[in-house]
């Protein structure tokens, strides 16, 4: 399985449509670094709004990517996190304070077009 | 008591099979959506640490009924390695994968019951459980 990653102008648009399994998350960990050199986006959204389960290990991936985007001049804005994962990030202890998020796909482009404006 | 389900834990796919079934159990007995998450994740976590740690093991559905209240029984099982320090492996941020070392401790604060036994050399057993609010 591979998680589709659209680009829109200088920016990076992938929606999260299935239930992750540890190899797709790594995979997409990948893909998306690989998308962000070749293209050279300054910008990416990762939208979670079907994401019904966050565990440990995919709340480390996706903590991960937003720091090594970041690394390579890319930033990064989850949106979309459901109130049912929010509650349960808290359960875990996993706080993903360094990560930028937004409510939806719409103010979090708004938010990657502020922060990159700076 | 009795048992109303199992998913062995061999492949990592069958982490995600183990969190789904859980989630469709949790849904029929009329938890709702937040503790839905709740015990996909618990069971995540529990599913994950077997198939990283003792590489094979299972986990046990149960449906609880006591005279005032139902809830959910989840035991995790395996015969690997086993845990030597059990205090440790309890603490935020201990992890021997490099792992965020949230997921025990995560589970506990998850689920209304948690019990952690466990037998260097022997195997590991996790039992947790949630109650329909
Ligand atoms: N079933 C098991 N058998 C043997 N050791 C285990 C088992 N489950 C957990 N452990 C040990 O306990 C430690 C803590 O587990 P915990 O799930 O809390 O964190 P983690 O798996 O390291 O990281 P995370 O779950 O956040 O990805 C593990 O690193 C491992 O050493
Ligand atoms: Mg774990």
């Amino acid at each position: 399985m591979r998680i589709p990653i659209l680009k829109l102008h200088n920016y990076l648009l992938v929606s999260i449509q299935v239930d992750l399994d540890d190899q797709t998350a790594i995979r997409f960990q990948e893909d998306l670094l690989d998308k962000i050199h070749k293209s050279g986006a300054t910008g990416v959204v990762i939208d979670l709004t079907s994401v019904d389960i966050i565990d440990s290990f995919i709340a480390k991936v996706l903590g991960d990517v937003v720091t090594m985007s970041d690394l390579m001049g890319a930033k990064v804005v989850l949106t979309g996190i459901q109130p049912a994962v929010a509650m349960t990030l808290i359960d875990l202890g996993v706080h993903m304070q360094n990560v930028p998020t937004a409510l939806n796909l719409e103010q979090g482009l708004i938010k990657l077009r502020q922060e990159l404006e700076e | 008591m009795e048992i109303k389900s199992c998913v062995k834990i061999r492949k990592e796919w069958d982490i995600v099979s183990a969190r789904q079934m859980g989630r469709e159990m949790a849904k029929e007995l009329g938890f709702g959506t937040v503790d839905q998450a709740r015990i996909a994740t618990a069971i995540s976590e529990l599913a994950r640490n077997i198939y990283l740690y003792a590489e094979d093991g299972q986990i046990d559905y149960e449906v609880i009924t006591e005279v005032n209240r139902r809830g959910i029984k989840i035991t995790a099982h395996d015969n690997g390695p086993g845990i030597e320090d059990l205090g440790r492996v309890m603490e935020d941020g201990y992890s021997t994968s490099g792992g965020l070392g949230a997921g025990l401790p995560g589970v506990k604060r998850l689920m209304n019951h948690f019990d952690l036994q466990s037998e260097p050399g022997k195997g590991t057993t996790v039992t947790a459980i949630k109650w329909v609010r």
